[in-house]
């Protein structure tokens, strides 16, 4: 029981952002509006993103800014050691990534805007539908 | 098609979760991520880039090449909404509406006819409803503390959580702000669309020019203590000067962008009272 409860305790956050990726990996297969397919891509980024975050957390860190930062920098002001601070590469890849998600959110939106434009419904079965009739 | 979706991601999620067995817990310090490259960065920022926040080192000096190409990604995609979406050449109705800003007096201007050259009216739709007076009020006052707060993101992003990207999309949100809280027209009016364009352009070529600088002056490309000489200091004072610069590039580069895309999705590239 007690090992399990390790297990759980060391593991529960990537089983929470497994479960997020797959409801996003869902919405984007079966749901048949795009809209919707496009805030399922959203929530699958998402997942991806605190992933990412959860990957540079170490227990007893503090957030990636340099203590005693300023004033007097250079030889043997203060000492760092990396154990005090949290990984900061994860944080780098996903700051860009949150922007890159707004970006391709802006175009997918666009797309579907186009799409609603020449086949008056964003129903994916109905814009096949009136492709086939063609 | 819904059982079939279910069991992809249902096998899919399965296998990932068993996946994680070989995952290390959470938070652990000797985890592979937090053990090869991280102790440099963490040890050396100081002595390197003399940046405490190193985030903001990282992103805009060791993996200078990436943040670059992530700028030239958004301003990419706010040109791809234009190209989608924008339309030039429209019909006209025949009838444009203008309305007097002091009076509130609408003026129905028939097809060729033109109005008086005055500052004092403004176009509107027919659909047109006057924005809420406690909404615009409480925006009016809000918008100069956002763009002060997104300008100090962008300036202490050396020192504090910050940066280009965090102060150019609070800038963009301000302006956005503007444009829900009255209508489009009132925030095209205080940001042309033809300053948002070039302006986003200009934002990577800032980045860019910067490292292409470095080049000229006979380093590496985006190897900032190059600039020392021109800046008059030491190489490595000089790295932490030439992330603000390129961070300066980014924020107005995401800034622009955002309004940009705000603009096309939201008044469908017709730039009228959008939503």
């Amino acid at each position: 029981m007690g090992d399990l409860i390790q297990i759980v305790v060391a593991k529960y956050n990537y089983w929470i952002y497994i479960t997020l990726m797959m409801i996003g990996l869902y919405a984007m297969i079966v749901k048949n509006n795009l809209v919707k397919k496009i805030v399922g891509m959203n929530i699958f980024q998402t997942a991806i993103i605190l992933f990412y975050v959860s990957t540079g957390a170490k227990r007893g860190a503090t957030i990636p800014i340099l203590e005693h930062g300023h004033g007097e920098h250079g030889a043997g002001a203060h000492m760092i050691h990396a154990v005090d601070y949290i990984n900061p590469l994860p944080h780098v890849l996903m700051l860009t990534a949150i922007v890159v998600a707004v970006a391709t959110l802006g175009v997918a939106l666009a797309l579907a805007i186009r799409v609603y434009n020449r086949y008056d419904t964003l129903e994916e079965d109905e814009i096949l539908a009136q492709i086939r009739e063609k | 098609m819904k059982i079939i979706g279910l069991i992809i991601a249902l096998s899919t999620g399965v296998l990932l979760i068993s996946a994680t067995g070989d995952f290390p817990g959470w938070a652990d310090p000797a985890s592979p991520a937090s053990t090869h490259l991280s102790p440099h960065f963490i040890e050396k920022t100081m002595e390197e880039t003399s940046v405490p926040n190193i985030v903001t080192a990282v992103l805009a000096d060791y993996r200078g090449y990436d943040t670059m190409y992530e700028t030239a990604v958004i301003f990419t995609a706010g040109l791809a909404c234009f190209i989608l979406l924008r339309i030039f050449v429209r019909e006209e109705p025949e009838d444009r509406l203008y309305r007097h800003v002091l009076t509130g007096v609408t003026v129905r201007v028939k097809e060729g006819a033109k109005l008086p050259p005055s500052d004092d009216f403004e176009r509107i739709d027919a659909t047109w409803t006057p924005p809420d007076l406690i909404i615009k009020t409480i925006c009016r006052f809000l918008i100069p503390f956002i763009q002060l707060f997104a300008l100090y993101v962008i300036a202490h992003g050396h020192h504090s959580p910050g940066g280009g990207f965090q102060g150019g999309v609070i800038l963009g949100a301000s302006i956005i702000l503007l444009a829900i809280s009255q209508d489009l027209r009132t925030s095209v009016r205080r940001m042309r669309e033809k300053l948002d364009a070039v302006l986003c352009a200009v934002g990577v070529i800032i980045y860019a020019g910067t490292g292409a600088l470095c080049l000229l002056l006979g380093l590496n490309f985006l190897d900032y203590s190059a600039l020392a000489s021109v800046l008059h200091c030491d190489p490595v004072t000089a790295r932490s000067h030439g992330i603000l610069i390129v961070e300066i590039g980014v924020g107005i580069a995401v800034m622009c962008t955002m309004i940009w895309i705000y603009n096309n999705v939201s008044s469908t590239g017709k730039y009228d009272e959008g939503l």
